[in-house]
């Protein structure tokens, strides 16, 4: 992960330290550890309770996806990417299927765009409330976990009537939708909106002005809108840092332009503003819901795609805003029915890359929020 | 036989406590009943606990072992005991050993000088206080020795972090203890005491409770005290030395089993230690609420019925628990357990309401209510509060306490002694 060409515009170099210096104590934080939130390992240089430098050691959970790609049919593999971030498992194929839609020159049909944008900003929010609940559970505060999974079970209950499965949903199919909505889906989706938007206030009320929670998140992690740029850090990170690309306004995918919605940014592009772009974010999720759920069309959830699946000779970078970040799928076809090659740019991955940016020169604690306030996951960063 | 209930008798009726009175028998039956009652309080907290966080967590906390859970402790507990003990094999093995006796030592020798009422303390020393601060702080020797004895990173981190918190915390709690013992010299004769029995009777003579004395000035220094000794005893938020997520566990890291649970055993004893010593210096130790505006026979029998309605308040959840648990016939032993508890409760509260046992079970009632009230506040915090980071702490210990504490004790001093400034130096 250290690339001397991506790295130069940044002062990485560790500082010249004395041979033998006896005030530094390495430390091995993980592969099991309680708050590196699976199997990251970093290798900590701690002076006392300061962070002099660490290193990130990955590739615990590899379990080769994008190889098992080229073995399996362009369908075949569609529920495999829902088991790389776990949590947001229908933004995955939602960019991958999007992807290879767009390498078969087809597009959904509108109805199935509606429904698309419904669950995958769903899933945007039940991501989110599960990166609240265990960042705040990371800096001590154990209550915000109980009541984001109180809140998150009503989204993955829609999402189980929707398909039958919680967490990997597999809800799309290449072209459309897996299922046709079920009868009362609407009225599921908008109870939920009345059921949710006060509950944010209610995690804001425990957190935003406690000031505990003030005192350990601001000048916490702190990241310049430049570095994230030459880190290729995206998503909420990035956004926190006063840079305002959302690839949703950018670069519109699937249907996202007919919605109005704002891009939350932060000035500061600490750990606070970056708990506060989110929570923005989950209530600018449920404006797009909103109009999303108001103006579902009728008509068929499925474009005309041929049974088998086989793109013809060519590449594709198909990239979207996963909760996490960009998301990005390049599909290299040979036009047989096994995509050739396939290479995710995994947001979570990237992300970790400025860690060792964000805690240097923190404290330990402190290394332990800006883990939280990353938002990886491993599934994602491995693969 | 008769003789031994004279005996009884004779001491119940005399108004020393069992160790200034000389009287070692006593002492003993004392030592006894506090160390069980301790044991009774850490299980029934452990149990609250649990019970209390799920709750404000939308959750149910234990309900398989027992009626609603509340054989749980007992089951952890037993389950602590048969565990493997297990010594890394890089440990100082003596030092490993001993630290947990050390820092079990220190939370329960304190106790010795906890005034439950008038009378009923197992000693009254005239350095009560002074004797239970320099105990309580003895347990971080303890913490170290089990920090640096593990051999390992995070213990250390953890011991070393404990260890100046520990320290950093003391010099604040003990500017508001001494703001509160400045305040039992205020009385005629100008003599203040350092016996716990005695600052609650200083306060009982003053007629006031040192919370409300010079308001706000006693409430400013219970505040810094409040503070210091969550700090003391290491719970949230200001939990830094066993951060899980941090330390995973801090300086018993490495430790299980009955080594462990040691550990967990002082942690909630040194609590409610210091949460006596709260209660003793700032809320009336003994004293029920009110004593000098409800007063009266009346009053004074609506207060002593408090013992039994409480106990017979519980027993009646107890019953209402009862009679929502299903029906099912698997259920039938759990059900008939919560009912005889019940029963035992509502009996100990019958037994209560007998004016013999009333008016002597009264103060160690209150007293206990009191700490009981301490109990609740550290589970709430610690479902409320985020960790405070490691310099933040020390940042609000040194910086804020300890000023406050200083100003606090120069403020209670000058308003303490502000009739004799008046006569002697200020003469407008």
């Amino acid at each position: 992960m250290t690339d001397p060409n991506t790295l130069s515009p940044l002062d990485l170099e560790t500082p010249e330290k004395p041979f033998l210096d006896a005030n530094e104590l390495v430390i091995n934080m993980g592969p099991q550890h309680p708050a590196t939130h699976g199997v990251l390992r970093v290798i900590l240089r701690l002076d006392g309770e300061k962070v002099l430098g660490l290193e990130c050691v990955i590739g615990y959970l590899h379990r080769g996806v994008e190889k098992i790609a080229e073995n399996r049919t362009y369908t075949m593999f569609n529920p495999y990417v829902d088991r790389m971030d776990y949590v947001a498992a229908v933004s995955n194929g939602l960019g991958y299927c999007e992807a290879v839609e767009k390498l078969l020159s087809v597009e959904a049909p509108p109805r199935a765009q509606y429904i698309r944008v419904i669950l995958t900003e769903l899933n945007r929010i039940a991501s989110h409330q599960l990166w609240l609940g265990t960042h705040a559970l990371d800096i001590g505060a154990i209550t915000p976990l109980f009541y984001t999974f109180r809140d998150r079970e009503e989204i993955l209950k829609i999402f189980e009537k929707y398909c039958g499965a919680r967490l990997t949903t597999h809800a799309f199919r290449i072209g459309g939708l897996q299922y046709e909505a079920y009868d009362g889906f609407e009225k599921d989706v908008k109870n939920f909106l009345l059921f949710f938007a006060p509950k944010i206030d209610e995690y804001e009320e425990l957190l935003t002005t406690n000031r505990i929670w003030l005192e350990r998140t601001k000048k916490v992690g702190i990241i310049s809108g430049k570095d994230c740029i030459a880190l290729g850090v995206t998503g909420p990170v990035l956004r926190a840092s006063g840079v305002k690309w959302d690839i949703r306004k950018a670069q519109p995918y699937a249907n996202y332009k007919n919605f109005d919605f704002e891009i939350p940014t932060g000035q500061n592009g600490d750990t606070y503003d970056r708990y506060l772009v989110r929570m923005a974010e989950m209530r600018q999720s449920l404006r797009i819901i909103q109009q999303a759920v108001d103006g579902i069309p009728e008509g068929p959830i499925i474009a005309k795609v041929p049974k088998v699946i086989k793109p013809p000779v060519g590449e594709i970078y198909h990239s979207i805003e996963a909760p996490k970040g960009e998301l990005g799928y390049f599909i290299v076809s040979d036009g047989s029915t096994q995509p050739y090659r396939v290479r995710v740019r995994p947001p979570s991955f990237v992300n970790l890359q400025a860690l060792d940016v964000m805690c240097r020169g923190q404290l330990v604690a402190d290394v332990i929020a800006v883990i939280g306030t990353l938002d990886i996951v491993l599934g994602e960063v491995d693969r | 036989m008769h003789a031994f209930i004279q005996y009884i008798q004779s001491y119940l009726d005399s108004n020393q406590t069992p160790g200034a009175a000389g009287n070692v028998f006593w002492a003993f039956i004392y030592i006894l009943l506090v160390f069980v009652g301790l044991s009774v309080a850490v299980i029934a907290m452990n149990w609250l606990e649990r019970k209390i966080l799920a709750h404000m967590q939308v959750r149910l906390g234990p309900m398989r072992v027992g009626p609603h859970g509340l054989l749980q402790p007992i089951a952890d507990a037993l389950k602590l005991l048969i565990k493997e003990d297990i010594m890394p094999a890089e440990a100082d093995g003596f030092v490993f050993w001993v630290a947990p006796f050390i820092v079990v030592l220190a939370a329960f020798t304190v106790f010795v000088v906890v005034p439950f009422g008038p009378t009923h303390a197992i000693t009254d020393m005239n350095i009560g206080i002074l004797f239970m601060l320099g105990v309580s702080s003895l347990s971080v020797l303890g913490i170290v020795m089990a920090g640096w004895a593990s051999n390992s990173h995070y213990p250390l981190i953890g011991a070393l972090r404990s260890s100046a918190q520990m320290v950093s915390y003391e010099v604040a709690m003990g500017l508001a203890v001494v703001s509160a013992i400045l305040m039992t010299s205020l009385n005629e004769q100008g003599t203040g005491t350092l016996s716990m029995i005695g600052i609650v009777q200083a306060q009982q003579t003053q007629g006031m409770w040192f919370i409300f004395k010079f308001f706000p000035l006693g409430l400013i220094a219970f505040f810094i005290f409040a503070v210091a000794m969550i700090a003391e005893t290491n719970r949230a938020p200001f939990d830094l030395p066993e951060a899980e997520s941090e330390l995973t566990a801090g300086f018993h890291t490495e430790y299980s089993g009955f080594r462990w649970s040691l550990f967990f055993l002082a942690e909630y004893s040194a609590m409610i230690a210091v949460s006596s010593i709260a209660v003793t210096l700032w809320l009336g130790g003994w004293l029920r609420p009110f004593p000098n505006f409800l007063t009266g026979p009346t009053w004074d029998l609506v207060f002593s019925l408090f013992p039994g309605f409480t106990f017979l308040f519980l027993a009646g959840m107890c019953f209402y628990s009862t009679a929502r648990m299903p029906k099912h016939p698997l259920f039938r032993i759990q059900t008939m357990g919560l009912a005889g508890f019940g029963a035992a409760l509502a009996l100990i509260g019958l037994v209560l309401f007998h004016p013999q046992v009333r008016l002597r079970i009264e103060d160690i009632y209150w007293f206990c209510a009191k700490v009981a009230a301490f109990m609740y506040l550290y589970i709430w915090y610690r479902g409320t509060f985020p960790r405070y980071r490691f310099d933040q702490l020390m940042k609000v210990g040194w910086k804020i306490l300890l000023p406050m504490g200083l100003g606090v004790l120069i403020l209670t001093a000058t308003v303490g002694l502000w009739p004799l400034i008046k006569q002697t130096i200020w003469h407008p």
